[in-house]
């Protein structure tokens, strides 16, 4: 689709619970200044800015006006994409546009958050439906436990078996030096973490943070010259559907989304075996039993399998398809940011620039992003040039 | 990074309410309407997929079509998914805590084929369970204000 | 740039209040409309863009209110909380992309919200905030800057009042179709000086759409392509100190880059109408000297030299403008709309004879920092 995009350089701040030290512009600059720097550019060499975060955490209304000292906006085209929990990645994917549609050549994606700045839950409870579902929604953790609770009772699979996915990604997070949560977690301390709504505990939730990220991408022609190793686009999909959070008809039909946007994604990058033709996934997995339910819709596994696919270690470091060695969002969740870092480390890894969370011999990696109604977006980028 | 300026970390707060005063539609009022008349929900059925959703809406999203026959439905249904929420949070509603324990539920209503959400009276985990019949309890026809608190929760029937 | 068109556009009427639709239902309105205008079928759209904004609409992800009216369903949608113009823009660089047609929808109800509250948000919170300074105070200040820099009086300015209401009387779609004088207009209740009640725009409820295509599908559509000739958009600095606000650097330089795409060397000769975004009356001259139709400090006089009056050398806001209907978000769209009807030939009776050539302009953040402007046109 139009022409061939690839990232050339990604920046992220070192991920805090608070950053009582900077304002939301300042904080932008720094995972602004850290792209920029991989890619070995300036300011001036970036054509346009795409920018996005969640609105009611830092209560400010255009966020694409307030921050272009931060952001490196000051007299450059800049707009701003918002979707809630996957405004990361839909920054990163209108970015990609900004590049494929030929009008730019060079345009960095910013996406970030100061979650500290505001009443997370309250901030989230504000995107269910005034009249319908606010009343009884609280946040996205009983939204999930509902969707875990349907799980468990479909397949069998238990806490701990969830619980698995909170020790591998916090695990990986020790490789990441940016990632917020740096202490390890095991099984047993996830089971014996407090309920917050069962069966949800402390240990099988992300933590709320703030960060930033950016991401510089180039066009074809462009990128070969910004860096020996680019990272490009195979794939950019997004579905968002329902307004309602009740309106999945059949709760045990799965993350739809995430059916329909990986299946849109495999067939514009030409994959037909998931688990055997990536190399790398970092995927949005907000708590534990995604980790083991969203694995089955994006098509690594079949319906069902997803404990067993885990269980047999393919998705742990040295295993078939690594999921989250920069820790995930387990780890860190700076919400307007955190579907952009999935793209970013995915960009990484291919870039081969992953240090100690590098996963060796990278060809095609793939990055979700999740929030809202239950929505998907899922890119695929690569070292193979399209 | 280096901070090049040293000061005091000073905060600001912005604590007051932003009111809102949104239009309920005319497919929604019918909902609360039906609640107040005659005690029991109402949805609306898409002539392209046959699906009823409650509560009623204008247009099915899949079959991107606009809606207008209502079927009446009853005032139960059956347990699709649950959770008991144990966390404390300020409801953006009314500035003040939400209580808790309190448990959030997906209620299928019967006649109905998507989901409707709002709370069960049960908190006690082992007394709750998918697939368990629920009946709404309003309020009192005279206390009725129109809007979803109408239905003060669901009690889980035998 | 790749050859791309407008081919649908549709607006609900703007009132005050649409007391008995939803943001979803008028969203649905202007799909269907857009979609019927151009002789599309959902089917044929494959990419939604919405225009939403969290706080004027009082729920965060806003764009999931609207989602599956807007045609969202299975499909790649996204949504740029920003005025419709930059909307319409991203419409664009998806199709220019590889997609076929893509739909932006654009909705507010500022009946629902506090316009003061939410546009005191787009404010440094720290700093300005707290002042308690909103939209209407902050152009208020802005045109003090301007008209003072330029000795423009508040009667000079008052005319593009006069003018844009009454240009309102031809268009269906406007809220405040009214006949008034300069008198008038210095007469109304004072609300920030020098701003009167009749310089500043309405408090106004949606919606608009519009429908972007390729060539392949422009080839088919019912009316007239409409195809994009020049884009682009800018943002100045943020605080307004930072600012000269009598001199609209960021739409200027997105001027020169939509001209220099569109092939424009002499805009006052090359364009035939233009749909400015200004919700206050002093902005349509400071736009129009951004611009570039006259040099700075002239723009107040351009109606009183006949220019820019109906059946003037350059009619600006046939439509009447955002003083006569301004759904926030929605208005830029308008604006872009607008300028489609008048190349199709289907403004009625607000249409410029011969309209080749249009020119429509949205803009974000206080006193128009951030701006974009968009050059249409009937050849290709």
């Amino acid at each position: 689709m139009g022409r061939r995009v690839a990232i050339v350089g990604v920046g992220q701040t070192y991920h805090k619970s608070h950053r009582p030290d900077v304002t939301s512009r300042e904080m932008i600059r720094e995972a602004v200044t850290a792209a920029l720097d991989d890619a070995e550019l300036t300011i001036r060499d970036i054509d346009a800015i795409v920018i996005g975060n969640m609105d009611h955490f830092e209560s400010i209304n255009y966020v694409d006006t307030y921050s272009v000292e931060g952001s490196g906006g000051v007299m450059k085209p800049i707009m701003k994409v918002s979707t809630g929990g996957t405004t990361g990645a839909t920054v990163a994917i209108a970015a990609y546009y900004h590049v494929a549609s030929g009008l730019f050549d060079r345009v960095l994606a910013i996406g970030f958050e100061k979650n500290s700045e505001s009443d997370t839950t309250g901030a989230i409870i504000t995107c269910s439906d005034a009249i319908w579902d606010r009343f009884s929604y609280s946040g996205a953790i009983p939204s999930l436990a509902t969707e875990a609770t349907a799980y468990m009772e479909k397949y069998g699979a238990t806490q701990e078996d969830a619980a698995i996915i909170g020790e591998r990604d916090r695990n990986n997070a020790l490789n990441n030096p940016f990632a917020h949560l740096q202490r390890p977690l095991t099984v047993a301390d996830i089971m014996a973490s407090p309920m917050l709504a069962y069966p949800i505990k402390l240990g099988d939730i992300c933590p709320r943070s703030d960060g930033a990220c950016a991401c510089v991408l180039a066009a074809d022609g462009v990128a070969q010259k910004i860096t020996r190793k680019p990272a490009w686009f195979k794939a950019a999909a997004v579905r968002h559907t329902y307004t309602w959070f009740g309106d999945s008809t059949d709760y045990n039909k799965g993350l739809v989304s995430m059916q329909r946007a990986s299946k849109d994604a495999y067939q514009q990058a030409g994959i037909t075996k998931p688990a055997e033709e990536i190399d790398v996934a970092e995927l949005y997995l907000p708590y534990t039993w995604a980790g083991l339910k969203w694995i089955e819709d994006i098509g690594f596994c079949g319906p069902g399998e997803g404990v067993k696919f885990v269980r047999d270690g393919n998705t742990h470091m040295g295993g078939r398809i690594p999921v989250n060695p920069s820790g995930g969002v387990i780890s860190t969740n700076c919400i307007g940011a955190t579907a952009m870092l999935r793209v970013a480390e995915a960009a990484i890894q291919v870039m081969g620039k992953g240090g100690k969370r590098q996963v060796p011999d990278v060809k095609n990696a793939l990055a979700t992003g999740f929030g809202g109604c239950f929505w998907s977006d899922v890119v695929i980028l690569s070292t193979e040039r399209p | 990074m280096a901070h090049q300026v040293e000061s005091e970390r000073l905060v600001s707060v912005f604590a007051y309410p932003m009111p809102y005063e949104w239009s309920i539609g005319l497919y929604g009022s019918k909902f609360f309407q039906e609640i107040k008349q005659n005690r029991r929900f109402v949805g609306i059925r898409c002539n392209g997929c046959g699906k009823v959703y409650v509560p009623p809406r204008r247009v099915c999203g899949p079959c991107f079509r606009e809606l207008t026959e209502l079927v009446t439905l009853s005032d139960t249904g059956v347990i699709t998914a649950f959770s008991v929420v144990n966390y404390p949070f300020i409801d953006p509603n009314t500035g003040a805590q939400r209580p808790i324990p309190y448990t959030y539920g997906y209620i299928k209503l019967d006649g109905a084929d998507n989901i409707f959400s709002h709370i069960i009276n049960e908190t006690d985990l082992s007394k709750i369970k998918v697939g368990m019949k629920v009946r709404a309890i309003f309020k009192e026809t005279a206390e009725m204000q129109g809007n979803i608190q109408d239905i003060q929760y669901f009690d889980i029937v035998a | 740039m790749d050859n791309a068109a407008i081919v649908g556009v549709a607006q609900t009427k703007y009132e005050r209040r649409k007391k008995d639709q939803i943001l979803a239902d008028l969203v649905f309105d202007v799909t269907q409309a857009a979609l019927d205008d151009a002789g599309l079928a959902i089917g044929d759209i494959d990419s939604v863009v919405t225009v939403s904004n969290d706080f004027f609409d009082g729920r965060t992800i806003s764009g999931m209110a609207v989602g599956d009216a807007a045609g969202g369903e299975d499909k790649n949608i996204s949504t740029v909380s920003g005025d419709g113009t930059f909307g319409a823009f991203y419409g664009l660089m998806r199709v220019l992309s590889g997609y076929k047609a893509t739909i932006v929808v654009a909705h507010y109800k500022g009946s629902e919200g506090s316009v003061p509250i939410t546009t005191n948000g787009m404010f440094d919170p720290i700093f300005q905030r707290p002042l308690g300074i909103d939209a209407i105070s902050a152009a208020a200040l802005q045109a003090n800057a301007y008209m003072t820099r330029f000795g423009i009086r508040e009667e000079d300015v008052a005319q593009v009042s006069v003018k844009n209401h009454g240009n309102a009387k031809n268009n269906p779609c406007a809220q405040l179709p009214m006949d008034i004088t300069v008198t008038d207009v210095m007469k109304s209740r004072k609300i920030a000086a020098p701003l009167k009640l009749l310089d500043c725009c309405p408090i106004s409820d949606g919606a608009a759409a519009i429908i972007i295509a390729n060539e392949e599908i422009a080839a088919r559509t019912k009316k007239k392509p409409v195809w994009v000739k020049g884009v682009a958009h800018c943002c100045e600095e943020y605080l307004l100190g930072d600012r000269r606000l009598s001199d609209p650097v960021a739409l200027k330089d997105a001027a020169r880059r939509a001209y220099a795409m569109a092939g424009i060397t002499d805009p006052m000769a090359q364009i035939d109408v233009a749909e400015v975004l200004e919700p206050f009356s002093y902005m349509e001259p400071l736009w129009l000297e951004g611009l570039g139709f006259c040099k700075p400090g002239e723009g107040a006089s351009l109606i009183e030299k006949g220019i820019t009056p109906m059946g003037g050398r350059l009619p600006v806001n046939p439509s009447g403008g955002a003083l006569s209907a301004n759904p926030i978000l929605v208005a830029g769209l308008a604006r872009l709309i607008e300028a489609t009807l008048q190349v199709r030939g289907e403004a009625g009776a607000r249409q410029v004879k011969n309209a080749a050539t249009a020119l429509a302009h949205g803009f974000n953040g206080p006193c128009g920092q951030s701006h974009c402007v968009w050059i249409v046109g009937g050849k290709k």
